[in-house]
């Protein structure tokens, strides 16, 4: 069963198949069997046997909260949690408990939601590989599944592949079944790039539509919480119950939630999808192109309008972000200087070298490397000429979308990634800087638009790991977008994860995943 | 949304809308730009403390520059960007929400109270309000700005281009009124910092943040003053104003209302000087010590060829003197970048742009409606005393100056038959006088208006004799809770009647005092004086003074 999604796994309480406590006992022993994932910075078990426990009991009594009642979910440690170690993976925030919850996990909470634990991330979410985290890099779970491990031959220890991130630590703990539902946080692509290499669903909101209230803010005007989940119509049913105005964050925005879920039975015929044709940029990898094209065949085969866009300020978006994003950071940054929380320095010569050596030591290279480039752009005889002119860029890249969107585009069809997930040894021999503008690539438009898009998992590459397709919708149109990419989700059938490697490698035992209930084939 | 925070969309819709501010015909007006800088050293007519101050060894003309800038505290129950409570002294760091401590993660949430104080400050000094105002980051590390950056207007404020008219008392008797003004650039929302409390004997320094991110109006005015005096006028009545619109209560001993001074000296029609910003200064009369001691020393720097530095400095109360302060950081670059986490501030005026449809009224500041509810300004009130009671122009300053004097006045006025004018001197002279010797405030005086009216009528009546009513007052002042008249009655103190015991006690004067009686006889009338004065001593006041004169006059020729 830990194979299942959401609404298979609350189907399965309802009709007392199994209980919230055996599930949440089940997702804990996992937890522990796919250690060596690094998914998991902290793994709440006390209070998440607790809460089972609560929602057990209310499926007793006949009256359980809603479709997450009981569903272990974990969250990626950049949201803030009450009285629950919140690290953003720096040695910054180590052993840093919040006094409050964030927006998004009091609502998961109040739904009666299972919380696992906090996930393992980029320090401060700033990279694409969550390969940066002061609690070391995470693995993805395709690396010991049988797909990928019958084309490498190598041990599973010495040739596992990278995530993608920053949410690395989330994508990893809904892909390796230890969770059925993850928060990320999405600034340039950090919940679609880790969902899209772990094979899983990862959506963006639109900017707005869900509060940042208790999440540690990246770029605050490109954040948005994302939803890591093994269905679109998982991420829908959560959408639908975080998203909403809330007084306290001042960028939401009132679009209230539908109440049905999305439909099974979905006409395609009257989509317009759009193909960027900018997107078919350098070092798209082959397979990952003819996925693209594949599914653009699928579509205008089953009647929707398929035509090429183009969205020619997509090429700036990049270094656009780069300046945007180091400025916010540096700003944002200001605030961890050892005195009210966090990390401290033993050293106290002064004010200044206490801050000096605090910031030293509490950030890591990727961290410092952008709070410099930030303040240099923020500087004042730079700010007109950086961060000015990456406002008015934004502008265009926004213009663009909306220019396709006005001209009867209802969604758009991209690649997520380049390719597939790229070996951790291959990996870090490019710095994160230069990672992040080769992974972001596709993403980040969306975040410098305000958009909504989702990744969906499309098919396995030759060396058995997920291609994914990137889908993006009109500003507040995440449902819309959701409903086309259940449809194209039905039309894939992508397959799932057999964790044949974990038993190799010793610590694992038979999951029973190929029993998931393929409900989503049409 | 992102775009919200893309900063490209910079129209602005400006509501110009003047306060009207009537002044009596017998006040002067001028501005004093012009009256000082230019009359300076050349004409009868300049400002007077900067008479004092010039040096003779500078040959060519100086004059002092001046402008303020003022951060006041919004009167306001919770914070700037947050629901933490704000109130003075109390125990430390109780007042601090997750944002206030900049906990990460905490977002701002923009106080509704603080942009209607602003708003309504921003009119009564006759600025423009704009309709879209937007809010920026001013970074710098300092260990009671926990967030490292200040959330203020640096690009956009709320309100612009305004005016603070003030008058001030001059002449050699301080009794002719001068009414100037000042232009205010800009009123910004600004968030206050906290407290740094140094304790040099154990090295360490104690943070505070009740007061961090408590809501600041910072105004901004331009260099349109010449002297400490003005300097001084000026925010006097601006203090005076915002107490009375009730937007920050002023009290700049306790920070409320916190004054810098860029002061700078220049020849008139050259360039402005190389100016200094003087800080630490927590009183009008500090201000203006402060800035005439600057402003002579500039001068002096310059008469003995040297350069005045761009520095910071502070006023020393004790020693009346402004020092350099010790500039750690060196040159600032505050970074400034617009607020990420605040949608632009949008206003709202039912008339001319009314909200757009389905906002949440809850949620709109309508400019109008904040207009609607300006109470009367100080100027005007002081204008409506001299038009209705007639009183005198310092007379008007006085009662609006004090807190709640002029309504103590307008208390006693309207319920005694006795003349205005009358009344003024008993309120002014022997209630002023006496709350002013016991440290009291207006609304703590033990004689109510009510009683005093009553006393004032009594003596209107002739009931008691003017010295008489005096020791009513005194009897008053105790508070007993007893009235004029049954004073009047119990100690005795009405006038008296009876026509023969008069005549007896004056036959008794006359007798025992043979010499002046001499005198008076001999030419000497000033003499008789003194009779009248012995009379008024023997019936405690209480004779009618023309009737005893009459009698001594009589009995005496």
């Amino acid at each position: 069963m830990l194979g299942f999604t959401i609404r298979e796994i609350s189907l399965a309480f309802r009709e007392g198949r199994i209980s919230p406590s055996e599930l949440c006992r089940k997702c804990l022993n996992h937890i522990k069997e796919t250690r060596h994932l690094n998914a998991y910075i902290t793994v709440t078990e006390e209070l998440a046997l607790k809460q089972a426990e609560e929602s057990e009991g209310r499926f007793l009594r006949g009256a359980p909260k809603g479709p997450l009642d009981g569903i272990p979910f974990a969250v990626k440690d950049n949201f803030c949690t009450e009285n629950i170690e919140t690290t953003c993976a720096s040695r910054m925030l180590k052993g840093y408990r919040p006094p409050f919850n964030a927006t998004v996990v009091q609502k998961l909470l109040d739904q009666g939601a299972v919380l696992l634990g906090k996930t393992n991330l980029d320090e401060f979410a700033m990279g694409a590989g969550s390969t940066d985290s002061a609690f070391g890099p995470v693995r993805n779970p395709w690396s010991y599944s049988d797909t990928y491990r019958d084309q490498s031959r190598a041990e599973p220890d010495s040739d596992w592949v990278i995530t993608g991130g920053s949410s690395g630590g989330s994508a990893a703990a809904v892909a390796s079944l230890s969770s059925f539902l993850a928060l990320g946080s999405d600034t340039g692509g950090s919940t679609r790039n880790p969902a899209a290499l772990c094979g899983i669903v990862g959506l963006k909101p639109t900017y707005g539509l869900l509060s940042r209230h208790g999440l540690i803010p990246l770029v605050n005007s490109m954040d948005v919480p994302g939803i890591l989940t093994r269905s679109v119509h998982d991420a829908a049913t959560v959408l639908g119950v975080l998203q909403g105005l809330d007084v306290k964050d001042s960028t939401t925005i009132y679009h209230p939630a539908p109440h049905n879920d999305l439909p099974d039975d979905i006409d395609i015929r009257k989509v317009c999808i759009g193909i960027p044709k900018e997107y078919h940029a350098p070092g798209l990898s082959r397979e990952t192109v003819s996925q693209w094209s594949h599914v653009a065949d699928l579509f205008e085969r089953a009647g929707a309008t398929v035509r090429e866009v183009s969205l020619p300020h997509t090429q700036y978006s990049i270094v656009c972000y780069h300046v945007l994003c180091t400025a916010e950071v540096a700003s944002n940054m200001a605030r961890f200087d050892g005195l009210e929380y966090g990390h401290r320095s033993a050293v106290s010569s002064s004010t200044e070298a206490l801050y000096a050596t605090t910031r030293h030591e509490g950030f890591n290279d990727v961290v410092r490397g952008r709070i410099l480039s930030g303040n240099y752009f923020l500087l004042k005889r730079n700010y007109q000429h950086y961060f000015v002119k990456a406002q008015q860029v934004r502008r265009l890249i926004a213009d663009d979308f909306a220019q396709v969107f006005g001209s009867g585009v209802d969604v758009l069809l991209t690649p997520t990634t380049l390719s597939d997930a790229t070996r951790y040894s291959d990996f870090i021999q490019e710095d994160n800087h230069t990672r992040s503008m080769q992974e972001d690539v596709f993403t980040q438009p969306v975040n410098i638009a305000g958009l909504p898009a989702v990744s969906v998992p499309a098919a396995l590459s030759q060396r058995g790991l997920p291609i994914s397709l990137q889908l993006i919708g009109r500003a507040l149109q995440d449902r819309k977008l959701l409903t086309v990419a259940k449809w194209l989700e039905q039309q894939l059938a992508f397959p799932q994860i057999q964790l044949g490697g974990l038993e190799a490698r010793g610590g694992g035992r038979s999951l029973g995943v190929s029993q998931r209930e393929q409900t989503s084939v049409a | 949304m992102a775009a919200s925070s893309m900063g490209l969309c910079t129209v602005v819709c400006n509501i110009n809308r003047k306060i009207t501010t009537r002044y009596p015909r017998i006040f002067s007006l001028n501005t004093c730009h012009h009256v000082c800088r230019k009359s300076f050293g050349s004409s009868t007519q300049r400002c007077h403390s900067q008479a004092q101050i010039r040096k003779k060894s500078v040959p060519q003309q100086l004059v002092g520059v001046v402008g303020l800038e003022v951060h006041a505290q919004i009167h306001s129950n919770t914070k700037l960007f947050s629901g933490s409570q704000v109130r003075f002294s109390a125990p430390p760091n109780s007042l601090v929400s997750f944002f206030d401590a900049s906990l990460p993660g905490a977002l701002p949430v923009l106080n509704r109270r603080c942009v209607e104080a602003a708003v309504m400050t921003g009119l009564a000094l006759e600025c423009t309000i704009n309709r879209k105002s937007l809010f920026d980051r001013k970074h710098y590390f300092y260990a009671d700005l926990p967030a490292g950056y200040q959330i203020t207007q640096q690009r956009l404020p709320i309100a612009v281009d305004g005016r603070l008219r003030y008058s001030h008392l001059a002449g050699r008797k301080q009794n002719q009124v001068v009414t100037k003004s000042v232009r205010i650039k800009q009123i910004q929302l600004e968030q206050d910092s906290g407290k740094s409390l140094h304790d040099d004997s154990r090295s360490q320094t104690l943070i505070d943040l009740n007061r961090a991110g408590v809501g600041l109006m910072e105004l901004v005015m331009e260099p349109d003053l010449c002297c400490g005096e003005e300097a001084a006028a000026a925010v006097r009545e601006l203090q005076l104003i915002l107490q009375t619109l009730g937007t920050c209560q002023g009290n700049m001993a306790e920070g409320q209302l916190r004054v810098d001074a860029n002061v700078s000296v220049h020849r008139p029609g050259e360039p402005l000087g190389v100016r200094t910003e003087v800080k630490n200064i927590n009183s009008a009369r500090f201000l203006a010590r402060a800035i005439d001691y600057e402003i002579q020393r500039q001068m002096e720097v310059i008469g003995s060829g040297g350069t005045v530095l761009n520095e910071t400095r502070a006023f020393d109360y004790k020693s009346g003197q402004t020092f350099p302060m010790r500039d750690k950081e060196g040159l600032q670059d505050y970074r400034f970048m617009p607020e990420p986490n605040l949608p632009p501030l949008l206003l709202y005026d039912s008339e001319t742009a009314p909200p757009p449809q389905g906002v949440d009224p809850q949620q709109v500041v309508l400019i109008d409606a904040v207009r609607k509810t300006i109470p009367e300004l100080p100027a005007v009130r002081r204008e409506r005393l001299v038009d209705t009671f007639g009183l005198l122009p310092e007379h008007s300053f006085t009662l609006v100056n004090e807190d709640g004097l002029m309504d103590y006045f307008v208390g006693v006025a309207s319920q005694t038959r006795a003349e205005p004018k009358k009344v003024i001197g008993w309120v002014i002279k022997d209630v002023l006088g006496l709350l002013k010797q016991q440290g009291l405030n207006v609304s703590q005086s033990p004689v109510s208006p009510r009683r005093l009216a009553q006393l004032l009528d009594l003596l209107e009546d002739g009931r008691v004799s003017s010295s008489a009513a005096k020791l009513v007052f005194l009897e008053l002042w105790k508070g007993t809770g007893r009235s004029p008249a049954q004073i009047v009655e119990e100690q005795g103190l009405g006038m008296m009647d009876d026509s023969a015991e008069i005549r007896r006690i004056c036959q008794s004067v006359i007798d025992s005092h043979p010499e002046e009686v001499r005198a008076i006889r001999t030419g000497n009338k000033k003499v008789l004086n003194k009779l009248v004065g012995l009379v008024q001593k023997e019936t405690k006041g209480r004779a009618d003074p023309v009737r005893v004169r009459a009698i001594l006059e009589e009995g005496t020729s």
